[in-house]
């Protein structure tokens, strides 16, 4: 364990590229199957259990858990859909599962930063600790887009680690599911293969589904939108369309009256074709923009569950490349 | 010509600019880094090409956009450790329709209960620093700067991170875990001031110097237990001489959701002070010697649809607090030295809701409500005695609020409170306007 707590704060994690810290995290994952069966063999309080325990963070990383362990796994997620993940607190049930859990898989990138620190504060487990093996952070295995220039408060809520809404497109999620399944090998080791098998099986199945949605979503290149909050900078990156502005003002300060009429007064010289919000904000700004404009409101899932048909990650997708296209067509 | 210059510096600054993307990069991007160092040999070639032809230069090519740095680097110097600092501005304008003392029949209060000073005035700056210490611990400080000037340590305790068997341990100085809102700063309560409750009998906060150790049950209903033995330092146990462990707390905490939109806590917690000589009071101060045990009962209940509190939310919080106290009194321990034997019996609670109806807004209402049945052998006339034993005709206060948040870094404050304490039952309407304001890091939500 302190061998691989040392080897962490060595080598910030944040220095290593996505595509080079993948055969380093296989180094650590010998490192860390040792140093996990040291602390099982001292500590004896780790009893033969039925499944491994995921805490997620998000609900797309419970999906993405769910997909990868299958029933070696049992999977809890603290936020759903229809919530707003900068705005939860560390309500009494959110520590009860964290103590009990034995992976953490959060997008990092300070997303969870109000409320995972009292959550490791009060949830008292040393297996999620920052650096520990059992804490796993999404974002470090992926590009990070809108890198704030300057912070300053003046700017609204801004992340210093850029953009931590990285589920919003399926490379990330490809990215992510890659790591994702070395982490479970790594701390899950009795069960080594079938991780190794269902990412095999995940991988091919989720290639296909890129392919065929980005040959669906070709009619969405180059498509200027409006969104809600800054949500969505991978999904267009993904899809090559391009966003003219967002209804919150800086991020996560709520849309004002003023800014609204600022951003319908900019659609004149440059027209979007549609506003886009996620299932868990307030329609209420993106409906006036959309009567305002003369142009449609998509209301987006943002995460698995947050509409029908979005039960996993593939229909995340569906439905989200649906419903923007759908848009798109009663626009133009 | 002008156009060369023009070209010249952008080629300058491009090269000036290049280490610092490439440092930024760091080794794993070779490619990126060969990409760019293609490119600005391209544009190198232009520049010099364009130099040498000066008067007949060609438009330069476009160049396309530089491809987005992979992975964002943490800033590469010392402050990268520095923890977490942040500072919380607080103050008010007050406008009180009573000039009487704030005096509550039935109770000795502590030092600094009353309310706000009237008029316009800042409250306490409040400086809070955290970081992870190493891999077990955290360490929290919290400065108390006063608006006359001077600093007062509020809060200075490490706690440790990786226990096993769910075991937590806190020491230093920190706020007890008693009660719902005790722990909690006074920047994050409801609002503009404590419930009576707290500020009748813990000083409107426990506060002291000791240990906590909490355990917490391996089960999805929450559950936690714990303990705290302090130096006896706060209100209702003090004196100057504190030569052992004064004060014992201990507490329950039971919690978890209801649907999908609701979540709970439960809690139960008991305090055990020690007072030796605590001397209260302004001008002519009462000494208690003798044992105070609180116990206090606490529920808070939180919804908010699809447990999304951006758009709209609710809370409901109560308390109940019972406190036994058995000792001896001194009146104006410096002059006329009056004793009296004591025991006292006080109850009270608060109950209070909160509604955010729209974002950035809430409304509030809270009714607090004390009583006091004491028992003195000696009620002198005329002094704190007499109040002590008559305890009054059940003080009590009503208060309504609205605030606004601009950010979660900011908010303000309007709140009137209708309170029926004093001791001759005069009513005191209260208005306050109330601001508060956070600077820097980013403050952990609380449940």
């Amino acid at each position: 364990m302190s061998l691989s707590k040392l080897f962490d704060t060595l080598v910030p994690a944040r220095q290593n590229a996505p595509t080079h810290s993948l055969p380093r995290e296989r180094g650590r994952a010998r490192e860390g199957a040792l140093a996990l069966a040291l602390i099982a063999a001292t500590l004896f309080c780790a009893p033969a259990q039925a499944a491994l325990k995921v805490f997620a963070c998000e609900p797309e990383w419970a999906a993405l858990a769910t997909e990868l362990g299958g029933s070696d796994v049992e999977v809890y997620s603290a936020t759903t859909a229809l919530q707003d993940v900068h705005k939860i607190q560390p309500r009494p049930s959110l520590i009860a599962k964290y103590h009990q859990a034995d992976l953490s898989v959060c997008t990092g990138a300070e997303l969870e930063l109000a409320w995972l620190s009292p959550l490791a504060e009060k949830g008292s487990n040393p297996k999620l600790l920052p650096g520990a093996a059992g804490a796993f952070e999404a974002s470090r295995f992926v590009q990070m887009m809108d890198l704030p220039s300057r912070l300053d408060r003046s700017e609204g809520d801004v992340h210093p680690y850029g953009n931590p809404h990285i589920q919003t497109a399926p490379d990330n999620i490809a990215a992510v599911a890659k790591a994702l399944a070395l982490k479970l090998e790594q701390i899950d080791a009795a069960h080594a293969a079938g991780y190794q098998q269902r990412y095999a099986a995940f991988s091919s199945r989720w290639t296909a589904a890129m392919q065929q949605w980005q040959a669906r979503a070709a009619a969405l290149k180059g498509v200027a939108v409006i969104s809600g909050h800054k949500s969505w900078s991978y999904l267009y990156r993904w899809l090559g369309m391009q966003e003219l502005a967002t209804l919150e003002p800086k991020p996560g300060i709520p849309p004002s009256a003023a800014h609204l009429e600022e951003v319908l007064a900019g659609l004149k010289t440059k027209p979007a074709k549609m506003v886009i919000y996620a299932a868990y904000q307030d329609r209420r700004p993106a409906d006036w923009m959309a009567e305002h404009a003369g142009i449609p409101a998509v209301e987006l899932p943002f995460s698995v569950g947050g509409a029908p048909g979005t039960d996993d990650l593939f229909g995340l997708f569906d439905v989200t490349i649906a419903r923007l296209l759908k848009a798109a067509g009663a626009a133009s | 010509m002008h156009f060369k210059k023009t070209l010249m510096a952008s080629g300058l600054a491009l090269t000036l600019a290049l280490p610092v993307v490439a440092s930024a990069a760091a080794d794993p991007r070779d490619l990126e880094i060969e990409q760019l160092k293609q490119r600005l040999q391209a544009l190198e070639a232009i520049v010099q090409k364009l130099s040498a032809a000066a008067p007949t230069a060609v438009p330069p090519p476009s160049l396309p956009a530089p491809p987005p740095l992979a992975v964002a680097p943490p800033p590469a110097n010392g402050n990268a450790f520095n923890p977490k600092i942040s500072l919380i501005l607080d103050g008010s304008a007050a406008r009180y329709s009573s000039a009487a003392p704030s005096e509550i029949p039935g109770f000795l209060l502590g030092e600094e209960t009353g309310p706000r000073p009237e008029g316009l005035s800042l409250g306490e700056s409040e400086l809070a620093i955290e970081a992870n210490i190493d891999q077990s611990f955290h360490g929290w400080t919290t400065l108390a700067l006063s608006p006359e000037g001077g600093v007062g340590v509020e809060e200075a305790y490490i706690n440790t991170l990786a226990l096993p068997y769910g075991l937590g341990l806190k020491f230093g100085r920190f706020f007890s875990d008693i009660g719902y809102q005790n722990h909690q700063h006074a920047h994050a309560w409801e609002f503009a001031d404590a419930p009576l409750v707290y500020s009748a009998m813990l000083g409107n906060q426990l506060g002291d110097d000791g240990v906590q150790l909490r355990w917490l049950a391996p089960t999805d209903l929450f559950l936690e237990f714990g303990a705290e033995a302090l130096r006896g330092a706060g209100f209702p146990a003090g004196g100057a001489d504190r030569p052992s462990i004064k004060a014992y707390t201990g507490f329950v905490h039971l919690g978890g959701d209801v649907g999908s939109g609701g979540s709970w806590r439960l809690g139960l917690s008991h305090l055990e002070a020690d007072a030796d000589d605590r001397r209260t009071g302004e001008d002519l101060e009462t000494s208690f010697t003798g044992k105070s045990r609180l116990s206090i009962l606490d529920a808070v209940y939180k919804w908010a649809p699809d447990g999304n509190p951006a758009a709209t939310n609710f809370v409901a919080q109560a308390e109940y607090f019972y406190r036994h106290e058995n000792g001896v009194l001194v009146y104006d321990p410096e002059g006329s030295a009056d004793f009296s034997s004591y025991r006292g019996s006080q109850r009270g609670f608060y109950v209070q809701g909160v509604y955010q109806f729209m974002p950035r807004w809430r409304v509030g209402a809270r009714y607090d409500r004390l009583s006091a049945s004491n028992q003195l052998d000696n009620p002198l006339a005329g002094t704190a005695l007499e109040q002590l034993a008559k305890g009054g005709d059940s003080p009590q206060r009503y208060s309504l609020m609205t605030d606004f948040s601009n950010s979660e870094f900011s908010r303000f404050r309007l709140q009137f409170n209708r309170d029926e304490t004093r001791p001759e039952g005069e009513t005191d309407n209260q208005v306050l306007v109330q601001y508060i304001f956070s600077l820097g890091a980013h403050p952990a939500h609380q449940f």
